[in-house]
């Protein structure tokens, strides 16, 4: 784009360096008219791709939330789910609005802190240097197990003697399936997409800036704390982001390891708030799944309720993310 | 964001850390005073129209905006020091002294090492794994690997290339220099008088005072490059490094820059690397020549353009290689 024109404007003479074609377009821009014919079906092919696949994301949005909007009812939000016939007398699906509530915020309570710290042992310190890269290939090998796997290997963990406490125990043996168990399962989902964002924030910050901080006498954990982990806020943010995605979306570690009750099954014991979480319950995806004309409870329209509130969501944790970007440009970066 | 209006005051070198004590001694750890004998050198050519020694080396259009030193105060000494990364010597049994009360530039060459040396002076060279550092650096008649990094680098602060204040406030990048480490203990108003003197000493209190919540990161680049001066100053440190501290500006904050760290020089030992011979040549006391890891010359600013003793010496202030 030029908003100024030049002050001399280069006189045109044919046939010297104008490639053929050039003379259907005014101005410097470069166009494609002026490219072999591969080319121009080659970008035809590419602009094609994006048009489509941004139908098919908008269609899908539409969808859901005309559907959304004709069978949410506000009260589904805070009825829970009860049993009978007809989709007027089954309730609403509060409880798995909690539970997806209550596994995003334990997975991602875990799952933060911890891929922080992997990130800035990966980029600040990264010794000893092979430890280092064995465990940059762990958090990758993680990142492509599918969460059934992960599910399967929980099961065997939660339901050993030592971690009982975390689930119900009748006779000795242990349930192994409460939501502090699908939690930690769904915090190893989120973690590496959480390290990768905060190594590439971390990476991002020029070496002069951590200089000029070491220069003034200060610490690397100083150094740390008050100039790099601030400076990459956004990319923190879009980790989180991209693991709450991907924990609320998850749907095999939740019928595993969650239980998939259809209420909260609460363990009598310690008290209010810890029972629920060492019992078993729900959440929307699994709650969509059952409800789909698949699932044990074939009620479409509560199905699409739930993807509704799934979707808004989402849609909310992007608009945040959009929040903690733009006040972060607003600061200003380095010239490099 | 527009950025701060830039004053008049950015083209008056009188107005540039209008320090009223800027004569004053500042507070010495040691007073040792040198042979003033470089000064008197660096004043002899200085008379308006003598323009003989200048015109051997093509330096007649430079104007030295540095009079001669009022004192000299030896802060630091570099002996017999060599740096190698790996098998490469970067720099070569290079000896110099850093006095307070003078401008040092190091000039040569790209890679020739004076980065290197400079980056030594506050152990930046250590966070490099592959440097290995032999020889001594004592700062104060203390050897700087006896002092603790991060208090040497309160002493020996620097300012780098690209200018890098943090993305905070002004007024915050100020302050995280004069708070313990990490912490955020002490009080905005506690350190207020603090960082006023601190960008003060830097020319940018004036131009910056109405907004000192305004991003540091959305100042101009000279106004940035000042700020980060001002930062290292905050730690009242008795040298300042300058790593090409001007290469990333335009003229007119060049000229700024230049003036004030020409001020400075009675406060605290200076020493600049610079790949501008001119820049050199106007505000250096002495001058450093070093040429692929060799300290080729050492002599007082005037000196070392108008008559230089070594051939290679002659060729690169000529502009005979670069």
């Amino acid at each position: 784009m030029q908003d100024t024109p030049l002050t001399a404007p280069p006189v045109p003479t044919p046939g010297q360096a104008d490639p053929p074609g050039a003379h259907r377009r005014k101005g410097a821009l470069e166009g494609s008219a002026t490219w072999s014919l591969s080319d121009r079906v080659g970008l035809a092919i590419c602009w094609a791709f994006g048009v489509l696949f941004c139908a098919i994301a908008v269609a899908i949005v539409v969808y859901l939330m005309i559907q959304g909007v004709k069978f949410l009812r506000p009260e589904m939000l805070w009825t829970p789910a009860a049993a009978g016939f007809s989709e007027t007398e089954t309730g609403g699906f509060s409880d798995a609005f909690l539970g997806t509530m209550i596994v995003a915020t334990l997975g991602i309570a875990l799952a933060l802190p911890a891929g922080i710290a992997i990130a800035v042992w990966l980029v600040e310190y990264g010794r000893p240097a092979t430890l280092a890269r064995v465990t940059e290939s762990t958090i990758e090998a993680i990142a492509g197990i599918p969460s059934i796997v992960l599910a399967l290997f929980g099961t065997v963990i939660f339901s050993s003697s030592a971690l009982g406490f975390l689930s119900r125990t009748s006779e000795g043996v242990v349930f192994g399936r409460s939501f502090f168990a699908a939690g930690a399962m769904l915090s190893l989902v989120a973690l590496p997409l959480i390290v990768a964002s905060v190594r590439e924030g971390l990476n991002s910050i020029p070496r002069h800036v951590r200089e000029a901080s070491y220069a003034v006498g200060k610490t690397k954990a100083a150094t740390t704390r008050r100039i790099l982990l601030p400076t990459c806020r956004p990319q923190v943010a879009t980790g989180a982001m991209l693991g709450l995605g991907r924990i609320i979306g998850d749907t095999a570690i939740i019928v595993v390891l969650l239980g998939a009750t259809q209420n909260f099954a609460p363990v009598e014991g310690v008290g209010f708030p810890l029972d629920y979480l060492r019992g078993a319950g729900t959440t929307l995806t699994n709650f969509v799944y059952e409800a789909s004309p698949t699932g044990n409870l074939n009620q479409p329209q509560k199905a699409y309720a739930a993807a509704f509130v799934l979707l808004l969501m989402v849609l909310a944790l992007n608009a945040a993310v959009d929040v903690v970007h733009r006040r972060a440009r607003k600061a200003g970066t380095w010239s490099h | 964001m527009e950025p701060l209006t830039r004053s008049a005051s950015d083209m008056d070198p009188t107005r540039v850390g209008s320090n009223s004590d800027a004569l004053a001694p500042p507070p010495i750890r040691r007073l040792q005073l040198e042979d003033p004998e470089p000064a008197r050198e660096a004043t002899a050519p200085l008379a308006p129209g003598d323009g003989q020694a200048p015109q051997q080396s093509g330096f007649t259009t430079a104007k030295r905006s540095v009079g001669a030193p009022q004192f000299s105060i030896r802060r630091m000494e570099i002996d017999e020091v060599s740096v190698h990364y790996g098998a490469k010597e970067a720099v070569k049994r290079v000896s110099l002294p850093v006095r307070q009360g003078e401008v040092l530039a190091l000039i040569g060459p790209s890679g020739c090492g004076k980065t290197t040396l400079l980056r030594s002076l506050n152990r930046l060279t250590e966070l490099t794994s592959a440097a290995r550092l032999t020889g001594r650096i004592l700062l104060d008649d203390v050897d700087i690997t006896e002092i603790e990094p991060t208090l040497l680098r309160r002493r020996v602060t620097m300012v780098f290339q690209q200018p890098n204040p943090f993305p905070m406030s002004v007024f915050d990048n100020i302050a995280y220099v004069l708070r313990e480490q990490g912490s955020r203990r002490a009080r905005k108003k506690t350190l207020e008088p603090a960082v006023h003197s601190a960008l003060d000493r830097a020319g940018l209190f004036e131009e910056v005072k109405d907004n000192l919540d305004h991003p540091a990161l959305k100042l101009s680049g000279g106004q940035q490059q000042r700020l980060c001066i001002a930062r290292a100053l905050a730690a009242e440190p008795e040298v300042l490094l300058l790593d090409e501290p001007c290469s990333a500006l335009d003229p007119k904050s060049t000229q700024v820059i230049e003036d004030l760290i020409v001020k400075l020089r009675d406060d605290v030992a200076v020493v600049i690397v610079t790949h501008n011979l001119q820049q050199a040549y106007r505000i250096a006391d002495h001058v450093a020549f070093m040429y692929l890891g060799d300290l080729v010359e050492y002599n007082s600013a005037t000196a070392l353009f108008g008559s230089p003793r070594e051939q290679r010496t002659r060729e690169y202030v000529s502009g005979a290689f670069g």
